[in-house]
């Protein structure tokens, strides 16, 4: 029988467009709230998994911190699809036996350290060979083409997308860390410019600066700390056939993307059913990845879930399934995804500032359109 | 297009014979020697039999728009000049599963949807590279020559 990992403590900065500190920095900031929100010291940790994108390694955390051994380290490729994975692979560490206290964080001063894209050179080569000299650069670009599709296939609507980016924003309204707390409307969204037609600006997630972490244990040893556990029920990821990272495009039927397999696994692992899950934090680097995400992990068939947002499911606290109850990547911060994971946890411990009543179950998902991964988040 | 300075594909040792083809204004696809498959984006192996062998076949340049996105300001500096301009995702005539990315000449903004049937074209760049372009298929829509 495996041990069963949870999560039981968890760290932030505060959120900026330029936090003016280093990312090594807020990581080991974010790292120490997270341990003494646990009740850990430093000293007891003897795993760390982090995003390959990290700028700060595994031993450096490990000196600041003073942690004396590394009895578990790793790190998970594809950007904002490491979420969940950094997670799910740290609680592998603990079923195993293989590590006691792991620390899984994401630092990234992505509002001040200008747009990755940005700095394309000028001869492109491997997977973007194919995308790139063509003018299809930005990563709003890459996800556009599959939203216009879902539009052309399932007639979804640009006031669609924008009911995610109102949902999201009524939420950040409560949530003091948010970066956008002004409330929004669909004719907000439909006033934004375009930026790659048929997303607009407010289809887009913010550019911030931040750090998140998170501590992993067993069950057992959470009994003992301070922390509020909440339980890993399953963690999954999933590539899908013929993968390219965001320009997914060449997969038998491309809008069936990794969140499809990832989703098989999670609640085939879980033993439960999408309909089980009261609230979820989707990756929302842009509206249509939420939409795509609610049909994939099967809360509504393909096609329906634009009037499903419309009809304000997303929305606190009257909606079927409160999403990014934060305010997510769109409004609170874009952090490759840890805020989400944090708000899942306040979420199971009942700490949101949208906070659904009696929220035992909890879907948390990584980057989509790139290999992802997902976590079911559950009251122990 | 004007003179400045365009983004070039870095061709690898599996992807030269593509862009060496389009550079003769052929588009070539892989196809594996063995149980014949054509593949796109190339790569060493088939994904069907395992096959380590293939060959190069010239295809009829002719597709549908799958999908495509007209890219708004703010981009890269070597297509700020052209903002807003659209880029199509093109499946080829020949098998579904051979998407190709490429811009589109020569076709009103209305006229651009889901489905246009296309035809590529070469658009040279110097240094012996050229891009495959996509153009309608249909003479009606189309406002200029190459």
């Amino acid at each position: 029988m495996l041990r069963a990992a949870t999560i039981v403590g968890i760290g932030q900065t505060e959120f900026a467009k330029d936090i003016g500190r280093p990312e090594r920095t807020i990581a080991l900031e974010a790292i120490r709230a997270a341990l003494a929100d646990a009740g850990v010291s430093p000293g007891e940790v003897d795993g760390l998994v982090r995003f390959n994108l990290e700028t700060t390694s595994e031993v450096e955390i490990a000196r600041n911190l003073g942690i004396p051994n590394l009895r578990f380290f790793a790190e998970v490729g594809y950007g904002g699809g490491a979420g969940c994975a950094v997670v799910g692979l740290a609680a592998m560490a603990i079923t195993t036996g293989r590590a006691e206290v792991v620390v899984c964080w994401r630092a990234r001063n992505r509002g001040s350290g200008g747009r990755p894209w940005a700095g394309t050179g000028m001869r492109v080569g491997g997977d973007y060979q194919w995308s790139a000299p063509f003018g299809l650069v930005r990563p709003v670009d890459q996800i556009a083409m599959l939203a216009r599709r879902h539009m052309h296939e399932y007639g979804t609507t640009s006031r669609q997308l924008g009911a995610v980016a109102v949902a999201c924003r009524g939420h950040a309204v409560r949530n003091p860390y948010a970066l956008q707390r002004t409330p929004i409307t669909i004719e907000d969204h439909q006033a934004s410019r375009l930026v790659a037609d048929p997303l607009r600006k407010l289809d887009c997630c913010l550019e911030t600066d931040g750090a998140v972490a998170v501590v992993v244990t067993s069950a057992e040893r959470a009994r003992d700390m301070r922390g509020s556990p909440a339980l890993i029920l399953a963690a999954s990821q999933g590539t899908g056939p013929e993968h390219i990272v965001m320009t997914a495009y060449h997969a038998p039927r491309p809008l069936e993307t990794p969140s499809t397999w990832a989703a098989r696994d999670l609640f085939s692992a879980a033993g439960v059913q999408p309909s089980d899950v009261q609230v979820a934090q989707l990756y929302d680097a842009f509206t249509p990845l939420v939409l795509m995400s609610l049909e994939e992990y099967g809360f509504c068939k393909r096609g329906e879930a634009g009037p499903w947002a419309s009809s304000g499911a997303l929305s606190w606290p009257e909606g079927v399934l409160p999403c990014n109850t934060s305010g997510g990547g769109l409004s609170e911060a874009y952090v490759h995804g840890m805020n989400l994971l944090a708000e899942g946890i306040r979420q199971i411990r009942g700490t949101s500032t949208a906070q659904v009543s009696n929220a035992t179950l909890c879907l948390v998902t990584s980057g989509a359109g790139v290999p992802t991964s997902a976590l079911l988040l559950a009251r122990p | 297009m004007s003179g400045a300075e365009r983004l070039l594909p870095l061709p690898d040792v599996d992807t030269a014979p593509f862009w060496a083809a389009a550079s003769r204004g052929e588009l070539s696809m892989q196809s594996c020697s063995v149980c014949h498959r054509l593949r796109f984006p190339p790569r060493p192996m088939c994904p069907s039999c395992g096959s380590l062998d293939a060959l190069w076949e010239s295809v009829s340049g002719r597709g549908t728009v799958w999908s495509y996105v007209v890219c708004y300001p703010p981009v890269l500096p070597a297509f700020a000049d052209r903002a807003p301009y659209p880029v199509v995702l093109v499946e080829l005539a020949e098998d579904p599963m051979l998407r190709m990315l490429g811009g589109i000449s020569d076709c009103p903004p209305d006229r651009l949807c889901i489905g246009l049937p296309v035809q590529v074209w070469f658009e040279q760049l110097g240094e012996g590279l050229s891009l495959p372009q996509w153009r309608p298929l249909d003479p009606a829509t189309r406002l200029s020559g190459p």
